[in-house]
């Protein structure tokens, strides 16, 4: 489209902007994480990942967001199955369920789960009126799961509803014609064809469920740590830049091989 | 004595307020290869998709081999269906497209390998099994989706303008190629397409459409030189179509002057469409033929040339296999067995009702 010198001046403000606030923080990061207070190489500090506390924060960091994402998918799957059957155009429906949440400021609405699940919050409130024992919702892994999903559903419904739509009709009356059943053609044709929208649904919520700290910090109270609270104490109490920076990095290279994971998944939809 | 496979029963169908089919009444033969023929919008694709089991008729019944079919979803019918844009599936080789029907009717593994062989021998495609579909040119998607239909032996292939993807010389080659597995396979063919050349070349019989309505059914012969209609005439082939007043048996009035013809049976003084192919007419010096006239466009074809002819304030179309240049005066001369008397409508309505 463009020719080359036009194409270079197009993206040198990106590649500036893309160097000096993407790029060398990285690398500071990573620096950070592989020396020690006195700038000497170590992977003592990515050891520590590895240690009682870092790990367990770990593992529920990813186990909580593994479980986000599935619940995001279960939710996400059935209706935009549904949206895409009953007629082709439901942008509307699409946007007012789905991206007008987005427009709501996350802080807020995850404060107001907390109100909801709280000790003394509207549903507790609620079971007292009913004269029934009260529930320990609020600092629960369960808690932090649903502001997860309510926070990354709609990073779920988005792909999958365009890999949905993208589906041709006419592929679905073909396997009809062919002898399939509507459960034959939604698992022979429509649920392999829409791998590729459940694939980047499922990156687009894992990866913030599994950095986050806001959400996990009001709904576990402090109790339940996740990766990304250890790492936020370890900048604002502990002033620990190299743990800090260490984890980061432990947590990117999980972030490096969901994305790996993806990108073999597309590359094999593109070229079987 | 061909058999009767399918009767559709005075199939009507309204998509909302457009009425899309009307007064359907058509019986196919086994093993024939018959052409729905028709302009966009005349129907002939709801017709096909109501004998699919895509769309239901409002009224009327589809008559399988004596059965009633007209509720059975596509996937009960024993037809299958070549769509225009292939629609064959992505994320499968050209080998498991091709076992999709045999694998859902539950058939041996052994089975489904010889089977699939031999569809793709059948459409001239050995040895591509393992070829992604995706990457496979027009013509070879278009023999895939051939094979993955025929594979199933189906009674019935119904083929929606499968060739109209395909650039010129690719669709010739495969007109031949589905007159072939037609007669080979002894599958009935149902054929849909806009485009006469192919109606004409590849049928047994053709049924031609418009506005919701069957104009003509019959051999391709008989549609071309003996059109029941203007619409007809008109849609098959180039026409010149004049309007004239049938003065008795045998002789027709065009343009002020008594011509002969060989079509009698019409009332005195009643007016009629006349129809004259443009390849039977022939040129001739002034005052040698019939009309008197002056050539006013000369196109050539190729094989001919395309040239227009006014005359008595109308413009025929004459084809030649001799040029002309613009300006020429000549007369024209038509063989009276080559004037093709039609009733001329009613009314409005009539010129799309008009009974088979």
């Amino acid at each position: 489209m463009f020719n080359r010198g036009v194409r270079n001046i197009l993206l040198t403000p990106f590649l500036i902007w893309a160097g000096l606030f993407i790029f060398i923080p990285l690398v500071c990061i990573v620096w950070y994480g592989v020396t020690d207070y006195d700038g000497n190489f170590s992977l003592a500090n990515l050891g520590l990942a590895f240690k009682h506390g870092y790990i367990d924060a770990l593992k529920l960091s990813i186990v909580l967001a593994l479980i986000s994402t599935v619940i995001c998918l279960l939710l996400a799957y059935p209706l935009c199955l549904i949206l895409t059957e009953r007629q082709r155009d439901n942008t509307t429906i699409i946007s007012l369920l789905f991206i007008l949440p987005l427009w709501m400021n996350s802080l807020l609405s995850t404060m107001a789960w907390q109100t909801i699940l709280e000790g003394n919050g509207i549903i507790n409130q609620l079971m007292r009126l009913l004269s029934l024992p009260d529930l320990q919702l609020i600092n629960t892994p369960g808690a932090i799961v649903l502001g997860m999903v309510y926070n990354y559903l709609p990073y779920m419904v988005l792909p999958l509803y365009i890999s949905l739509t993208k589906i041709d009709r006419r592929i679905l009356e073909a396997a009809r014609d062919l002898g399939a059943n509507s459960w034959q053609t939604f698992t022979k044709i429509i649920l392999p064809l829409s791998i590729p929208g459940a694939i980047s649904g499922i990156t687009m919520v894992f990866i913030p469920a599994l950095t986050t700290f806001v959400i996990s910090a009001l709904l576990g109270g402090g109790k339940l740590l996740l990766i990304g609270n250890i790492i936020e104490q370890e900048f604002t109490f502990q002033y620990d830049w190299h743990v800090g920076c260490a984890l980061s990095v432990i947590l990117m290279v999980f972030i490096v091989l969901n994305m790996l994971l993806t990108a073999a998944f597309e590359r094999k939809e593109e070229e079987p | 004595m061909k058999r009767e496979l399918i009767h559709l029963e005075n199939i009507a169908k309204s998509f909302g307020s457009l009425l899309v089919l009307d007064e359907i009444d058509l019986t196919i033969y086994e093993s024939e290869f018959i052409t729905l023929l028709g302009p966009s919008g005349c129907g002939k694709t709801t017709m096909l998709r109501i004998i699919g089991g895509f769309e239901s008729p409002d009224t009327g019944r589809v008559i399988f081999d004596g059965k009633d079919i007209t509720k059975l979803p596509p996937n009960k019918r024993p037809v299958n269906t070549v769509f225009q844009r292939y629609s064959l599936f992505s994320h499968m080789n050209v080998e498991e497209n091709i076992a999709f029907g045999p694998k859902i009717a539950g058939k041996p593994a052994d089975y489904i390998q010889d089977k699939v062989k031999y569809a793709l021998r059948l459409v001239n495609l050995d040895g591509y099994e393992k070829h992604d579909v995706t990457k496979l040119s027009g013509g070879q998607q278009q023999r895939i989706a051939i094979a993955r239909a025929v594979v199933n032996e189906p009674k019935v292939l119904l083929l929606d303008e499968p060739l109209s993807a395909l650039d010129l010389k690719l669709r010739r080659n495969m007109r031949r190629e589905l007159v072939r597995i037609n007669k080979e396979t002894g599958i009935t063919f149902i054929f849909v397409t806009h485009d006469q050349e192919e109606a004409l070349s590849m049928s047994d019989r053709v049924v031609v459409m418009n506005q919701g309505y069957i104009q003509q059914v019959g051999t391709p012969e008989n549609v071309y030189n003996e059109p029941e209609n203007a619409f007809v005439a008109d849609f098959i082939g180039d026409s010149n179509i004049i309007d004239g007043v049938m003065v008795r048996d045998k002789v027709v009035r065009i343009f002020g002057r008594e011509y002969p013809c060989v079509d009698s049976g019409f009332p005195a003084e009643c007016p009629v469409d006349v129809q004259i192919r443009p390849e039977d007419i022939k040129l001739a010096a002034p005052a040698e033929g019939a009309f008197n006239g002056v050539v006013t466009r000369v196109v050539f074809w190729g094989m001919s040339y395309d040239i227009n002819v006014e005359a008595d304030g109308f413009e025929w179309l004459i084809q030649s296999t001799t040029g002309r240049t613009v300006g020429e005066e000549v007369s024209l001369y038509v063989a009276p067995e080559n004037i093709q008397i039609m009733s001329k409508p009613q009314s409005e309505d009539e010129e799309v009702a008009q009974d088979v």
